[in-house]
């Protein structure tokens, strides 16, 4: 049977384990493991991983991240799950359950660029790439055998190992022939995983399980199922598409296909992405409006990078802040055409922000790209300012610049304040 | 300060002075006109702290000379509505007694604010000074003002650029607004006084209500600016407005020179062709296409939804000689341009995607650059 160790990457036909080339125990075999391609990659207790790789003193501990406004668990990491801890807990339900934890309230900047780095991993691997969440997504690698001289199921383990080094927290990864598989099998062999799914695994799994298994199943429709008689999948699964219809109504055939563990739907990296932003915050809190607008020039600057790795462009803005006492305050904009340039963003920001600098301490500012637009339609100029093309072509020359030469070789004036 | 004034005469002063006071301020006073009653006669004051309209009323009975403020809308109410030809008493004593309003048998008191604490904004020098007819004054306004931008982040475009120029060899006045997607140039000869005045940019609530001042009269408006302010003094109403500080973007690198393919268009033809095309969509933003060949112009327009509008125009109204071209506009950005044309319109195109010149053929001195749609 088709084996690989996920230590030294030593695949072949056949591979006994513990590894005999590394004495790994993490040998991974099953007969269509080198031909799968649709891989669910999620990572483990993504929040609390971060915060015990940030202080590696809470390692042993539970670590639970959440609180703040709305006192619910974020992240709990495995310790904390022994005791029953879950995500989106009541905070005070999971202290009652583990008294000892250690509760971080969350730090969305430092996850996100986490995510961030783990993203970038992905985008080696194929550009089928569709994020799911910020630590969840989906990648088709079908035809990249040839690319990375090396099935799927290796590359992936690869990739494992290099989130771990690189990132410093673990995935767990499904691999099947479908989405919906490739979910299902994420889910099985948590925390750092790999498992492998077959179509006709996932049937014959599927079959014997609940309704409620299934993604997109939840508590209302399991009710409804059991009322109708519907205990396993697998009762769901050999209605004719004809029946289906009849008894569960216009979804009724498309329940049947995902209870056989049927999923047609694409891995697509159009963007789930609804918006792009930056965000940072200071050292000390800032009220006077210059100090605020220098802020946000960088703000303006980060967006206009992110929006560019993505080709994307705003069509609108959203000025975020945070005053010292942790209110919120957001004011959105839609723009008079679409850019990603960072004096454009910038300057429509501005009068957004000079409303809100009436003396209130903020401790946050961040700027959101919102509603995106494709970047082919960002910065055409217009009989107002015709000189937009030629100032997005100077801004992408010393993008270029930067990118060869690192981030200080070109500077702006505003920026040296 | 004590006087009496017919309901007429001060009824007209206070809608013109009340126009300017903005419903939601912040600011209490901004909400009152100042009074201010001598042996000259009355004076009205009313400011938004960007424009102050200043009202003149001769003929008044100052029985004690005088000045307060009262709130612009209740008084322009009440005023309103006593019967005509009221004779109208103001009694203010002073200091921070109510205002007595009497006509009649109706008879009112107003609470006022003082009156050290109205802003003051007509003081500074304005140099410049010059006069327009006032027909020539609602020319320069009602040819350009559809193409000011509201737009917020380019607040410089948020107003009407008046600024002397030179034209063919001649010297203009000119007003000149754009919002990006429209251009609107209007250019009269230079009046005598305005040659060296600097390129100012009047703000949109500031042209809309020197239009209504001077939609009254046939007089000679007198302007007087400086570097940030502007004065239109319209018979017995003066209304000082601040400018917009920034810079109007350089407009004349935006209109093409060398387009050469010429549509000429009966204006009411075209018009009444656009308007009934456009009506298959109630969304804005739709273009309507123009399809041309040799003296033949084919309007079309479509919704996903309503379906597909089309009308031939042909000799009778067109004539074009270029080459076959295919160019979309929104339609409203041509009915604002008809609205205005006289009798034949004339389009010069460079090809589908780029800039077009629209002109009037019996008034040449207006220009409009529009920027087509893709379709």
């Amino acid at each position: 049977m088709p084996a690989l160790c996920r230590d030294c990457f030593a695949s072949a036909e056949a591979l006994p384990s513990p590894c005999p080339a590394c004495g790994s125990r993490r040998v991974l075999s099953h007969p269509e493991l080198f031909r799968l391609a649709v891989a669910h990659v999620d990572a483990d207790a993504f929040f609390a991983s971060i915060e015990k790789r940030d202080r590696p003193e809470l390692r042993a501990k539970p670590v639970i991240v959440g609180g703040g406004r709305r006192g619910v668990v974020a992240a709990a990491c495995y310790v904390a799950r022994l005791s029953g801890v879950r995500s989106a807990m009541p905070m005070f339900k999971a202290l009652a359950a583990c008294p000892h934890a250690v509760v971080i309230r969350p730090d969305m900047a430092k996850y996100a660029a986490a995510a961030r780095a783990i993203r970038a991993l992905m985008e080696r691997l194929t550009p089928l790439v569709q994020p799911l969440s910020i630590d969840e997504a989906v990648l088709d690698l079908s035809g990249t055998e040839a690319l990375h001289r090396a099935p799927p199921a290796l590359v992936l383990a690869r990739f494992a190992r290099d989130v771990e080094r690189e990132v410093g927290v673990t995935v767990s990864i499904g691999l099947a022939p479908n989405r919906l598989l490739a979910k299902l099998a994420a889910g099985r062999d948590k925390p750092r995983g790999f498992a492998v799914l077959s179509a006709e695994e996932g049937r014959a799994w599927l079959a014997g399980q609940p309704p409620a298994v299934l993604p997109g199943i939840g508590p209302a429709l399991a009710r409804k199922l059991a009322a109708q008689g519907f205990a396993t999948l697998g009762q769901i699964a050999a209605l004719t598409e004809a029946e289906a219809a009849q008894r569960l109504g216009p979804e009724g055939p498309a329940l049947a296909a995902r209870a056989r563990g049927e999923d047609s739907r694409p891995v697509s990296p159009e963007r789930e992405t609804r918006s792009v932003s930056a965000e940072t915050t200071f050292e000390a809190d800032l009220s006077a409006l210059p100090d605020l607008e220098r802020a946000l020039w960088r703000m303006a600057e980060k967006l206009a990078r992110r929006l560019a790795e993505k080709r994307l462009a705003a069509a609108g803005i959203v000025l975020k802040l945070k005053t010292a006492r942790f209110a919120l305050r957001t004011r959105a904009t839609r723009l008079p055409a679409p850019t990603a340039l960072p004096e454009t963003l910038f300057a429509a920001a501005r009068p957004l922000l000079a409303r809100e600098a009436d003396g209130t301490a903020f401790r946050l500012i961040g700027l959101g790209a919102q509603p995106l637009a494709p970047i082919e339609q960002a910065d055409r100029g217009d009989l107002a300012d015709p000189e937009a093309p030629r100032r997005a072509a100077r801004h992408r020359a010393i993008e270029a610049l930067r990118a060869k030469f690192g981030e200080d070789a070109v500077k702006r004036g505003r920026s040296l304040g | 300060m004590k006087f009496s004034v017919d309901r007429a005469v001060l009824l007209k002063a206070l809608a013109h002075v009340q126009s300017v006071v903005e419903r939601r301020n912040t600011i209490p006073i901004l909400a009152n006109v100042l009074l201010a009653a001598s042996d000259a006669g009355l004076r009205l004051t009313a400011t938004d702290m960007e424009i102050a309209v200043v009202e003149e009323i001769p003929g008044v009975t100052v029985a004690r000379p005088g000045r307060a403020t009262a709130p612009a809308a209740t008084l322009y109410e009440m005023v309103r509505n006593l019967p005509e030809g009221a004779k109208i008493e103001l009694d203010h004593p002073g200091g921070d007694a109510p205002l007595a309003l009497r006509a009649g048998r109706f008879a009112t008191s107003l609470m006022v604010l003082p009156v050290e604490d109205f802003p003051a904004m007509t003081d500074g020098k304005l140099p410049h000074r010059f006069t327009l007819p006032a027909a020539t004054l609602r020319d320069l306004i009602d040819r350009t003002r559809f193409a000011i931008s509201t737009e917020e982040t380019r607040y410089y475009l948020n107003g009407i650029y008046l600024h002397a120029a030179e034209s063919d060899g001649q010297k203009v006045l000119r007003a000149v607004a754009t919002d990006g997607h429209r251009l609107a140039r209007v250019e009269e000869p230079l009046p005598e006084g305005a040659a060296g005045m600097p390129g100012v940019i009047v703000p949109r609530k500031t042209v809309l209500e020197v239009r209504k001042l001077a939609e009254e009269t046939q007089d000679e408006i007198e302007i007087r600016l400086s570097d940030t302010k502007i004065r239109f003094t319209i018979g017995p109403v003066s209304l000082t407005s601040k400018l917009i500080d920034g810079t109007f973007p350089e407009y004349e690198r935006v209109i093409p020179r060398g387009n050469d393919k010429i549509l000429r268009v009966g204006k009411k033809e075209f018009a009444e062709a656009v308007k009934r095309v456009s009506a298959i969509s109630t969304e804005r933003q739709r273009p309507v296409k123009l399809t041309m060949d040799r003296n033949h112009l084919l309007l079309t327009a479509s919704s996903p939804e309503q379906g597909q509008a089309q009308e031939e125009m042909d000799e009778g109204s067109v004539s074009y000689e270029a080459g076959p071209l295919e160019i979309g506009f929104q339609a409203r950005y041509l009915t604002d341009i008809t609205d205005q044309a006289t009798d034949k319109l004339e389009f010069r195109f460079a090809d589908g995607a780029a800039p077009t010149i629209v002109t009037d053929l019996a008034r040449p001195e207006a220009l409009y650059v529009l920027m087509p749609m893709r379709v």
